[in-house]
């Protein structure tokens, strides 16, 4: 035999042993209903979920008005809260009755409007006490931004009236890029899918691999002619393919369902993802070839994939508001690299100033799992 | 009376029997106790929406007297750092683009002589929405600094101020600091995250084991099965509860209103829920993996409608109505109520007796569950 024929015989030897392992892999998860319940339905849930459920914007916020002094100014001031989508509107006559009301968490906030309220502002300056409840600091501050608002519309309605000049010196005129219509999803979807694909990725091969050194099946393979790297992509393989069926369900309720915009190009999205993917199946299987016990392997994977993917990955919370020390400790989040991809991609366009590095430190953590756990199971055959 | 000994002697060798199986090993002890004190530390400090160092990018085209004042408010303000100073959009668009800015200010050509005309000027704020929530927060802190300027620049003009002025308070948390809402919620949430899996995964490690049948046949009832597969579990996560509670007091000083007893009351019926659910998850598992991931996805939805990122109030009513079989959102609740507003028990029975009634309802589906699976 030539050199060349050796080869290829070697070749197709181990491409029928990865073929092997595969389809035994493939099997089990067609047969364990809880892998297609990570693959599927659990998108789906968060999908709706985020979709309908989770939003960050502020309507109807259920606020007290104290009016001690019925009078035509004060009515006034409370329509003009009435009106606005940003308020359900409560009129009570007592301080006692908002503070119950505060208590009980009926309302978020009380606007009180003191008996001398008429005189002063016929004068030319009252004063509104605006009390907000802190507890959600988040909401409570968006709320006072709106509550200023509708005390400034209603002052100068009153200007108006007097033929003063309306509006502050400065005016600011304000604009969002990227989100005209301000719609929370427009983050949040995105952000879904880099979510979707680390539970997907981490969790469905976190058990793999302990469980075989748990049930001992892993040194029966050792016996066989199976390699490191065979066993690394037959284990890779199937749940890859799976996490692609999450992937697509959610890129599709995306730009179907909620119709956020894909300003970049569909291969960029794709291919991104799939790195990603590979990111995260990879870590999934170094924890669970390192800790060999399945017990430890899930707590630690939950532990390092849902709340870092939403904490430290800059989805909801903005990482540049953060201490240094928390902004080096996300730098070794991968998501976080996902989220200023898929974000971009999705609602910038192509930027290859952006997508570039993020792309090569997906690459890098990808190479570094992928490499650590063929390590691992190769130290092990030793 | 003896019978009733023997029942509560057998409970406690079991939960001996179950507190030495998960602690005995000290990877397990590490993985169980350090991270609900890292993870707080650090989402203490990541899990914020207060901003501050807003890159921004300033287009000065009147460089002016007052043009540059409004920066330097800017630049004071503790929020906002100047990145660049540039003459062209394009360029500045590029900086928004590549993330290296958040904002773009652009103050025009005639800014101080319409100031002084009192005309009133416009200033132009381009806020970066890829992250639409941010990029609000972003505008409205600018706006704040620049109604401070105008309150100043009127009162140096001898003008009157504006018609109405609000007067803002805030309760329970003074400077609206968004640490003081989350941290407490995360003694809850933690908690529940590792306790529920780690239920859920006991009995099925059992299962897997075969140890599960053995139990069985031992004299042991089913009502005492569950209570030793319960306490163990509620155990630790009282102490991870208190670990971040430690945390939230010694480390980041955020002020406790309220009584500690009234605050374990509410944990405990809490603990109570989420190990029952982590039960219940384990009477349908057959394996670990199933265990775990049934448990991910029971908790995913949990986690999400619990007001701890997101608040309930903005959700449509279908979803708000689901909240109310979610254990964590009444342990949220009561971690903030106690905690920031130092509420009694008076006022809390809205949050504990739903959280009994899951505890009762999910226990006995467990052990109904478990009786069905023997038959």
């Amino acid at each position: 035999m030539t050199d060349a024929e050796v080869f290829a015989a070697r070749s197709r030897a181990k491409l029928r042993r990865i073929w092997a392992l595969v389809r035994k892999e493939g099997l089990q998860v067609l047969r364990d209903p809880s892998s297609f319940a990570i693959g599927i339905v659990l998108p789906v849930i968060l999908i709706l979920l985020y979709g309908y459920g989770v939003s960050l914007d502020v309507r109807h916020v259920p606020v007290a008005i104290v009016v001690e002094a019925p009078s035509p100014d004060a009515t006034e001031l409370a329509a003009g809260f009435a009106l606005s989508p940003y308020f359900a509107v409560r009129t009570v006559t007592s301080e006692f009755d908002a503070r119950e009301l505060m208590l009980e968490r009926k309302v978020d906030g009380v606007i009180y409007l003191r008996e001398d309220f008429s005189r002063e502002s016929r004068l030319g300056s009252a004063s509104v006490q605006l009390v907000l409840h802190g507890t959600d600091a988040n909401r409570a501050r968006i709320m006072q931004g709106y509550a200023e608002g509708a005390l400034a519309a209603a002052a100068a309605t009153r200007n108006d009236a007097g033929g003063a000049a309306v509006g502050g010196p400065v005016n600011v005129e304000s604009r969002l890029w990227f989100n005209d219509a301000d719609d929370s999803h427009y983050f949040l979807v995105p952000g879904l899918i880099v979510l979707v694909m680390t539970l997907i990725g981490g969790t469905l091969t976190a058990m793999v691999m302990s469980r075989e050194w748990e049930r001992g099946t892993l040194e029966a393979l050792f016996v066989t002619p199976v390699q490191a790297d065979e066993i690394l992509v037959g284990k890779l393989l199937p749940y890859f393919l799976l996490g692609l069926v999450g992937l697509a369900i959610c890129v599709l309720a995306a730009r179907f369902l909620f119709v956020v915009p894909l300003r970049g190009s569909l291969w960029v999205l794709g291919l991104t993802s799939m790195l990603y993917l590979l990111v995260a199946l990879g870590m999934g299987l170094f924890i669970s070839s390192t800790l060999k016990s399945q017990f430890l392997a899930s707590q630690i994977t939950q532990l390092v994939t849902f709340l870092p993917a939403t904490m430290l990955s800059g989805f909801i919370y903005d990482l540049r508001s953060v201490p240094a020390f928390i902004r080096a400790i996300s730098d070794c989040v991968p998501a976080h690299y996902f989220v200023a991809l898929l974000q971009t991609v999705f609602l910038a366009g192509d930027v290859w100033s952006v997508i570039l590095p993020n792309t090569l430190m997906l690459g890098v953590f990808a190479a570094i799992f992928l490499g650590l756990t063929r390590h691992a199971i190769r130290k092990s055959l030793a | 009376m003896t019978d009733w000994l023997a029942s509560l002697h057998r409970v406690i060798a079991l939960v001996r029997k179950e507190l030495l199986a998960i602690l005995k090993d000290p990877r397990s002890r590490i993985t169980l106790f350090v991270p609900p004190i890292m993870q707080c530390l650090i989402f203490g400090y990541a899990a914020t929406l207060d901003l501050s160092n807003v890159p921004y990018v300033a287009i000065d085209q009147d460089r002016s007297a007052a043009s540059a004042e409004l920066l330097a408010r800017l630049d004071s303000s503790g929020t906002f750092v100047r990145v660049a100073d540039l003459l062209s959009p394009a360029e500045a668009a590029r900086a928004v683009d590549d993330r290296r800015a958040m904002l773009i200010v652009q103050i025009p050509q005639d800014f101080e002589r319409r100031l002084d005309a009192g005309a009133g000027t416009d200033v132009q704020v381009i806020a970066d929405g890829r992250n639409s929530n941010t990029g609000g927060t972003a505008l409205a802190y600018f706006n704040t600094v620049v109604e401070g300027f105008n309150a100043d620049w009127l009162a140096d003009h001898g003008l009157p101020p504006p018609a109405v002025q609000p007067v803002v308070r805030a309760w329970y948390n003074a400077n609206l600091e968004t640490r003081w809402n989350t941290i407490p919620a995360l003694i809850g949430t933690l908690a529940m995250m590792q306790t529920m899996l780690l239920t859920a995964l006991s009995v099925a490690r059992e299962r897997e084991a075969g140890t599960f049948d053995q139990l069985q046949v031992t004299p042991l009832r089913p009502a005492e099965i569950i209570a030793g597969k319960t306490i163990p579990s509620m155990i630790i996560g009282t102490v991870q509860a208190t670990n971040v509670l430690l945390v939230a007091q010694l480390w980041f000083h955020i002020p406790f209103q309220g009584s500690f007893v009234v605050l374990y009351v509410g944990l405990i019926f809490f603990m109570l829920a989420a190990v029952g659910l982590g039960l219940f998850v384990s009477s349908i598992a057959q394996t670990m993996q199933q265990a775990m991931l049934y448990g991910f996805i029971v908790m995913m939805p949990f986690i999400l409608l619990s007001g701890l990122t997101t608040p309930i109030s903005s959700m449509p009513v279908i979803l708000q109505d689901f909240t109310l079989i979610n254990p964590l959102r009444y342990a949220i609740d009561i971690a903030h109520r106690v905690y920031l507003e130092g509420v009694g028990l008076d006022r809390l029975g809205s949050d504990i007796w739903p959280l009994a009634a899951i505890g009762a309802f999910t226990l006995a589906g467990a052990s109904w569950m478990f009786e069905r699976r023997l038959g």
